[in-house]
């Protein structure tokens, strides 16, 4: 076996999210009589990654919500690491972009930070559950007057 | 966290599985070979992305199965210099927090690069930040279990194909017995982090 390109193309988690799921529907598909004693390690990887993914904000996205982010992403002229970290953490804080934009204290001001928090949140969708807890309050303030 | 890699190997296909759709043996093959493994200096094989090249299969005598060269895009799991990845602490000892992935178990921060100033707490087995603020010193735990945000520094990688018989020849007759009893199995790809940057840590510590 041969390595020609040990880094070929970054993968976004949203990426992987989709090509294990697709996996998974294929295999079910198929029936159960291919699940030899070999494709164990295959089933465990898949199991454990799709563990982990669906708990981040990647699966929530869609090719359309990840390209728009690029688009919007343009200005600000980011590496191709730091639009993907942000792409798969959706950074909610300040800390977290200095985290990941390297010297962004040099290349961003605090205006800017708050714009890309700003635009991160608006064009990735967030947590259901977290975001919730915020307008779901309103919502059954108001259906609490309407009863 | 995850790379496309491309590799070209020949795959051995076995003549009770011609009947199948010969794209989809390759891909069971491939991922047979290579899926939840280590492949050293590169990182921990997950799935294949995709078949970029079939090149003309050949029987060779003696064997019915049929070889074919296979260009291939495969997905692997290696995260680059200075990202940040989220992960759960799966147990602290002596030599620092081990964090998990699910996935990926073999991830350590060591003690100097935990939050200074930092303790061991011998009786609970926790690495403890001592943080101070003016009010004094709390102390806070990094428990089992906990999310933690952390930076990957370094990543060793370690060739564990077996070694000749020459190397146990060597051995003294009294070492084999010893070393045998309390052999560790050393883990093909380990990463190490650092948690010693605001941001870093605990999720808890700085979700206000």
């Amino acid at each position: 076996m041969e390595v020609t390109d040990a880094n070929a193309a970054m993968l976004s988690n949203y990426e992987v999210y989709q090509l294990l799921t697709d996996l998974k529907q294929q295999r079910k598909d198929s029936g159960k009589n291919k699940h030899s004693a070999g494709q164990q390690n295959l089933n465990t990887i898949m199991y454990e990654t799709l563990k982990y993914l669906s708990k981040t904000p990647c699966s929530r996205q869609n090719p359309e919500t990840v390209k728009n982010f690029l688009t919007t992403m343009v200005p600000h002229k980011l590496t191709k690491a730091e639009k993907l970290q942000l792409l798969n953490h959706r950074p909610e804080t300040a800390v977290e972009i200095q985290l990941m934009v390297e010297e962004s204290e040099e290349r961003l001001s605090e205006e800017q930070i708050e714009e890309l928090i700003q635009k991160v949140t608006d064009v990735l969708p967030g947590d259901p559950e977290q975001e919730g807890s915020a307008p779901s309050n309103e919502a059954e303030m108001d259906e609490g007057i309407d009863q | 966290m995850f790379v496309a890699v491309e590799m070209v190997d020949t795959v051995r296909i076995p003549p009770w599985n011609f009947q199948r759709q010969f794209n989809d043996a390759i891909a069971e093959e491939l991922n047979k070979k290579l899926a939840n493994k280590v492949v050293y200096q590169v990182g921990l094989c997950i799935c294949l992305y995709d078949i970029t090249k079939l090149e003309d299969s050949y029987i060779f005598p003696g064997d019915g199965a049929s070889h074919t060269k296979v260009h291939f895009r495969y997905v692997v799991f290696h995260p680059f210099l200075d990202e940040i990845l989220v992960g759960k602490i799966k147990y602290c000892s002596q030599e620092g927090v081990h964090v998990s992935l699910g996935f990926f178990d073999d991830i350590v921060i060591p003690p100097e690069s935990l939050q200074q100033p930092a303790k061991f707490d011998e009786a609970e087995q926790v690495w403890v930040w001592e943080y101070e603020t003016d009010e004094g010193a709390h102390d806070l735990y990094m428990d089992q279990g906990e999310d933690i945000r952390f930076r990957v520094t370094d990543e060793v990688f370690l060739d564990t194909s077996p070694t000749g018989p020459s190397a146990a020849a060597t051995d003294t007759p009294g070492a084999p017995g010893a070393e045998e009893g309390g052999q560790k199995k050393e883990a093909p790809y380990t990463l190490l982090g650092t948690i010693s940057e605001p941001g870093l840590g605990l999720l808890s510590w700085w979700n206000s």
